[in-house]
């Protein structure tokens, strides 16, 4: 048993601690801003199952732990490093090792030619422009207190500019690997991605733990998606089984602006996504997708939140769960259409299969709809394998084992193509058949 | 080939099948007639497996073996193929997929190896053109967004495709055009052999003109209560039902 702690008082602790091992690496604009945040994440309280947005959502096997926020340099093994299968099929890749960037493992060697690709430490180094408009405009803190706490120990990630009119064909991919030196370690990855006018890109995030420690990934990523500009996000969370993950993205979309994000979460003990996306103005598309896999205890928590504030704007959103033993997940779906937000179509669907007895499912659309002329519509269903088609397969000879798998392939499939990128395609194929494919 | 005695089977607890007895031999098609709710297709369900029908009494046997001591993929592997009168959808499993991992898994049980690649796609090319599918329906979602008779040829693609020795057809006709009718009929008797045979399960003589039957069976109330050659469904076309309601009510009377 964890002693109660105060799990609060021991972070702001260690902030002088954490400021020191920055080492400098910092600007007055920055120092303000966390100052700012710190003082917030002291006055808000943790959430507990009584917040609404929290319900079925209890964080305080999270609260038992005293996290350290200072993480240590240490040497990473390089054989480890060799065994990450995905990112080989990128050649342009950030990699972040507890939290800190790797030059020895990053390549960004042809994409420094056409954008900017690099940490955020070193364009808070340089005073980067585009980094001091964009930082924190974002992602409000002030009433969240797992995004106050991000802010306030903020000290690198990934930050990516795609130059207007620039087409950049080949993904950009972000791997934050935890090692096992670092016990209890607390990582918080602060992202800041903008795309310029008329440009296009695809940025991958995977997150992985090496061994099986308990850490907690806290990240933060800011998304500016200018007018007429595409970007896909993909997103892998493949943490420790004893971690815990929690991700807020905040996209905020111009004239026209395409946003697309899927979000594929394997990993840790518990973990939520929260995924946010503002239209700004007319004609902009998003898409969020999604697709969860639990088991044993795990619990996962999507919640997303669409903010149709202009006319003629489009959402489209498709989460999927495939929950196994005692494992819950939950999703919540808000989309606010503002009273001017007239010609708005926002679509919703949240599919569960739960494959064992004790798994559970929380779901709930939640539409606040304002204007009079808009289509929204929203679907939830969580059920098991269908018999019928069960034993379909089955009477065309094929056994209950790979029957049961192809339609929960199937039942993926959905999501899974919805992904551009082979490689993510075949890599999440094989986590699928890995998985469910118990015969072979 | 198939031997049915004395089946009788419970459906969510009402008895259906109420002492069924049939004999079908290797190159003979069979046409199982009957008014709605007669149990029709519990008795095409049955054979196949499914695991709600539950089987109170009887025995069926296929080439010797118990067909209701084993599951329904083996039973399809023992070569058992049931065309479905409400084929399911399957949203994300291909056609191509489907009909390739169900031919492996047959072959497997047979001790045969798996088949070639482009074996297979030569060998499916073919047997679309029985039924006169679009190529496209191959890579397609298998019955998703199918028209009804896209869906009832498919079934008998797949058949086509799996080969085997007793094909059941529930109730294929049903919601068919006539030019469908006649190209599901066709694909059907183009399959038959001396070494297979066919159980037609329909309310309508209509099919029969088609694929003609040796043997007729009206079933009702759950049991067969009279048999006879093709003639038999020309009467039922002719007089109807009734009749046959009469002629059991008569019979029951005088037992």
């Amino acid at each position: 048993m964890n002693e109660v702690i105060d799990f609060k008082k021991l972070i702001i602790d260690k902030f002088d601690g954490f400021e020191r091992s920055l080492d400098g690496n910092s600007s007055a604009q920055l120092d303000s801003i966390k100052k700012d945040a710190l003082a917030k994440f002291s006055s808000l309280k943790f959430p507990t199952i009584k917040d609404e947005e929290w319900r079925f959502t209890n964080i305080s096997p999270l609260l038992k732990f005293n996290f350290n926020p200072v993480v240590g340099k240490k040497e990473f093994d390089t054989n480890e490093f060799g065994k990450l299968k995905l990112k080989d099929s990128f050649n342009n890749r950030l990699v972040f090792v507890d939290g800190i960037f790797s030059t020895k493992l990053s390549e960004t060697g042809s994409l420094s030619k056409l954008m900017i690709a690099k940490n955020l430490k070193s364009a808070v180094k340089e005073n980067n422009d585009m980094f001091h408009k964009y930082f924190n405009k974002y992602a409000d803190y002030n009433e969240q207190i797992f995004a106050s706490l991000n802010t306030a120990y903020c000290s690198d990630g990934a930050f990516i500019v795609i130059p207007e009119n620039k087409i950049i064909e080949e993904p950009i991919f972000l791997l934050f690997i935890s090692t096992s030196n670092e016990d209890q370690a607390l990582l918080q990855p602060r992202n800041l991605f903008i795309s310029g006018k008329n440009s296009e890109a695809t940025i991958i995030e995977q997150y992985i733990g090496l061994a099986d420690n308990v850490y907690f990934t806290n990240a933060v990523s800011e998304v500016v998606v200018g007018e007429n500009a595409r970007l896909n996000h993909i997103k892998i969370q493949e943490e420790s089984g004893s971690a815990f993950h929690i991700s807020k993205v905040e996209a905020d979309q111009e004239r026209n602006s395409n946003y697309e994000s899927i979000s594929i979460s394997l990993g840790a003990e518990i973990s939520r996504d929260e995924i946010s996306a503002t239209f700004k103005a007319e004609g902009s598309e998003c898409t969020l997708n999604g697709l969860y896999l639990t088991n044993g205890s795990q619990l996962h928590d999507t919640h997303t939140m669409i903010n149709h504030a202009k006319p003629f704007c489009n959402s489209h959103e498709h989460f999927k769960g495939i929950l196994e033993g005692k494992s819950r997940g939950v999703f919540n779906g808000k989309v606010i259409v503002r009273p001017n937000a007239q010609k708005t179509n926002a679509f919703q669907e949240n599919n569960n299969i739960i494959l064992s007895n004790e798994a559970l499912v929380n779901t709930k659309p939640q539409l606040e709809i304002f204007a009079d002329d808009v289509k929204c519509s929203h679907g939830a269903t969580i059920g098991q394998i269908d018999n019928e088609s069960l034993f379909y397969l089955k009477s065309r000879g094929i056994g209950e084992e790979n029957a049961r798998t192809i339609l929960i392939h199937a039942f993926a499939g959905d999501v899974v193509k919805t992904i551009k990128s082979e490689a993510i395609k075949n890599y999440l194929e094989e986590i699928l058949d890995k998985r469910f494919n118990k015969e072979s | 080939m198939l031997e049915i005695k004395n089946l009788h089977v419970n459906v969510e607890g009402k008895e259906i099948l109420r002492g069924i007895n049939l004999s079908v031999n290797a190159g003979e098609v069979h046409a199982i007639m009957g008014p709605n709710g007669s149990g029709k297709s519990t008795l095409a369900q049955t054979l196949a497996g499914k695991q709600e029908y539950e089987v109170t009494k009887g025995e069926v046997l296929f080439d010797g073996k118990r067909l209701l001591e084993l599951s329904p993929e083996d039973r399809a592997r023992e070569g058992v193929f049931l065309a479905f009168q409400y084929p399911v959808e399957l949203p994300g499993v291909s056609n191509t997929n489907l009909l390739k991992t169900a031919l492996n898994e047959i072959r497997k049980y047979r001790g045969l190896e798996a088949i070639d690649t482009m074996e297979f796609l030569s060998m499916i090319k073919s047997k679309m053109k029985l039924v006169e599918l679009e190529q496209s329906l191959l890579s397609r979602a298998v019955n998703e967004g199918f028209s009804g008779g896209e869906k009832k040829r498919n079934e008998i693609f797949q058949m086509a495709v799996l080969e085997p020795k007793l094909a059941i057809l529930d109730e294929t006709d049903s919601g068919l055009d006539i030019d469908a009718l006649r190209i599901v009929a066709n694909g059907v008797n183009k399959l038959k052999t001396k070494d297979n045979a066919t159980i037609v399960v329909t309310h309508y003589q209509r099919l029969l003109e088609y694929i003609v039957p040796d043997f007729v069976h009206v079933l009702y109330k759950g049991k067969i209560v009279k048999s006879g050659g093709k003639d038999l469904a020309l009467e039922l076309e002719e007089k109807g039902y009734d009749w046959i309601k009469e002629d059991t009510k008569e019979v029951q009377v005088q037992v």
